[in-house]
């Protein structure tokens, strides 16, 4: 910023000339800031290839002499990868439909129905995003073990099947549909159901798809729930799995090789998808402000 | 943010327009109607919001009350009450202070870096560059995405003393590396690195949106009237910006009072405690040592640190925008 300053304002000169003095500069700053963020993954992209010595050599050795797959071999005859891949993705795929029907639902009652106890129930959403999840773990736990769904995917899909966030967003996007589209509907007596699922939803798809990614994400992310909910190996999911094998010295047995393998192979599928849908990413930040 | 304009529009909506074809009688049904499938429709959300979140989370203020442990998991009646003993005990548990002065440090330390690192990058990216700008955003914003654990994996070896990344860099200039994670000094200012490079993305994002929403007049008529780009950054930017610092920080602050993955994965809480946070700390008590009551109360002191912290903010930085 204070690289212009001593540049004379031209009152004239329209904006872009004037500031391209200091584009170089913003430039190198930006390139070293994304050096360092992508730093960690270079490092475990790289170092997930490298041979037993030359991960431990010193002076270390920054890119492999001969890329090898070892480490991932011997990472997934130690750790069922595949098993655990299948069970992030059911428990995502389950909770991110959930999420888009029931959501929309009550974001449609919210936004386009005149009921009462609308606002209180607007209100109670809300109230819903503040509250941390911290707070629900150990009677969740208590009643996820009597009602014996622990190790069972209802146990890790129930309690995020509809999210508050995905309310308030399809909220915001339901609202931007015209009043006079679904009164004249109404009018030639179409039922609530049928404007909602063939009127509005049709209407809302870059919302859905928003809300998909996030909620795919965050559920392919979380970690306590699955951590709390899941005793029996073969219900772990991929971060749970991970994490059991790091922090076990008998498992990993120090080897960074197996963990920048495992790493990677956990990281990689969520950059791809991100970097393919990245406009959905910080549309969604922006427009509903939630990570 | 969006609360208030959110209320607000509430209020304002008007009733559901009756066509002037439409006689008293078909508005009234179609109030019923609404009436009806609004409540049908809210429905599955509210069942599941109420067997899975409220009902939990006043389940959390009864435990907490009570010694509920190990044999109540499947006898919960059978937990007896013991009034305020679990609160009391916290307040003279070294190990909860600890935890709590951990993450204290955690927030006081990790916040105003977070944004602002985030507010320095969303300004240069605002600046001039226009080809090159989502590649910056994405770069800058990919960690946000990627799974904590994996990534806390990584950074581990990043400053593993031996063969990491970091100790790298050192033995090419010919210095040793200290053991960051091994140090009672050097473990949480770690955790705190990391956090901040894993959590910049979204206060970037916030603030470009923030930037953006800057009107080009303003600008305009600033650089008109002979201002620098300091004078214009402190005098139109900066309290333009105030709605967005609020949020950023608000949000940020939650997220790092809760903060249990990476102490979890990275540290497991140590050297002797020094990474041991309140939901660490909690997580241990409940489900390694199945002390679930006196976890109940640590999780809603938390739970009311959070509150208090919040309403504080919104209160000191809302009175500096008057």
């Amino acid at each position: 910023m204070s690289a212009n300053s001593s540049h004379a304002p031209a009152a004239r000169t329209p904006a872009p000339k004037r500031r391209s003095a200091s584009r170089p500069l913003v430039y190198i700053l930006l390139s070293l800031g994304l050096l360092v963020m992508s730093a960690p993954f270079l490092w475990m992209g790289l170092s997930a290839f490298k041979t037993q010595s030359e991960l431990s050599a010193s002076p270390p050795v920054w890119i492999p002499t001969e890329w090898t797959l070892t480490n991932f071999r011997q990472l997934l005859d130690k750790l069922d990868l595949p098993l655990y891949f299948m069970n992030s993705v059911i428990v995502a795929v389950l909770v991110t439909v959930s999420n888009l029907v029931f959501c929309s639902m009550l974001g449609y009652a919210l936004a386009k129905l005149n009921f009462v106890g609308r606002n209180k129930l607007f209100g109670l959403v809300l109230g819903a995003l503040m509250v941390p999840g911290n707070l629900m773990l150990l009677p969740l736990f208590v009643l996820m073990s009597k009602l014996r769904l622990i190790d069972s995917y209802a146990g890790l899909v129930l309690p995020f099947a509809a999210g508050a966030f995905g309310v308030f967003l399809m909220r915001q996007f339901m609202q931007s549909i015209p009043d006079e589209l679904l009164e004249a509907a109404r009018m030639d007596g179409a039922s609530e159901w049928y404007i909602f699922w063939r009127i509005v939803m049709p209407l809302v798809k870059p919302a859905l798809a928003t809300l998909s990614i996030f909620t795919f994400l965050g559920s392919w992310n979380n970690f306590v729930w699955p951590l709390i909910a899941t005793n029996d190996p073969d219900k772990y999911t991929l971060p749970v799995a991970l994490a059991t094998f790091a922090t076990d010295p008998n498992k990993a047995g120090g080897s960074n090789g197996m963990l920048m393998a495992g790493a990677f192979l956990v990281v990689l599928p969520v950059l791809v998808l991100f970097i393919a849908l990245q406009r959905h990413f910080t549309q969604g930040i922006a427009t509903a402000g939630l990570k | 943010m969006s609360t208030t304009t959110e209320k607000a529009a509430v209020r304002q909506d008007p009733p559901p327009r009756a066509t002037a074809s439409a006689g008293r009688k078909s508005r009234k049904q179609s109030m019923g109607v609404q009436n009806a499938a609004g409540w049908l429709f809210s429905t599955p959300f509210l069942v599941l919001f109420t067997v899975f979140m409220a009902f939990p989370i006043l389940a959390t203020l009864v435990m907490s009350f009570t010694d509920f442990g190990l044999r109540n998991v499947t006898r919960p009646w059978e937990a007896d009450f013991i009034g305020f003993e679990n609160y009391v005990k916290l307040f003279g548990d070294e190990k909860f202070l600890k935890s709590l002065f951990n993450t204290g440090y955690f927030v006081v330390v990790g916040v105003p870096l977070t944004i602002a690192i985030g507010l320095v990058t969303a300004v240069l990216l605002n600046n001039g560059i226009d080809r090159a700008r989502t590649f910056f955003r994405v770069g800058f914003y990919a960690p946000v995405v990627t799974t904590i654990v994996a990534v806390a994996v990584v950074w581990r070896f990043v400053l593993d003393p031996s063969d990491g990344l970091i100790a790298g860099l050192f033995s090419e200039v010919g210095w040793t590396a200290p053991d960051f994670l091994g140090s009672e000094t050097l473990a949480m200012p770690s955790l705190i690195v990391m956090a901040v490079w894993r959590n910049v993305g979204t206060v970037m994002v916030l603030f470009i949106a923030g930037l953006q929403a800057v009107p080009t007049e303003v600008r305009e008529a600033a650089k008109l009237d002979g201002a620098s780009v300091w004078q214009e950054f402190r005098g139109i930017t900066v309290p333009l910006l105030r709605p967005t610092v609020l949020y950023a920080t608000v949000i940020t602050t939650i997220g790092y009072l809760n903060v249990f993955e990476e102490p979890f994965v990275m540290t497991q809480g140590g050297p002797s405690d020094s990474t041991l946070t309140v939901s660490l700390n909690m997580y241990r008590e409940g489900f390694n040592f199945f002390h679930m009551g006196y976890a109940s109360a640590m999780a809603y002191v938390l739970f009311v640190v959070i509150m208090g912290i919040t309403v504080l903010q919104l209160r000191l930085l809302k009175d500096n925008t008057k």
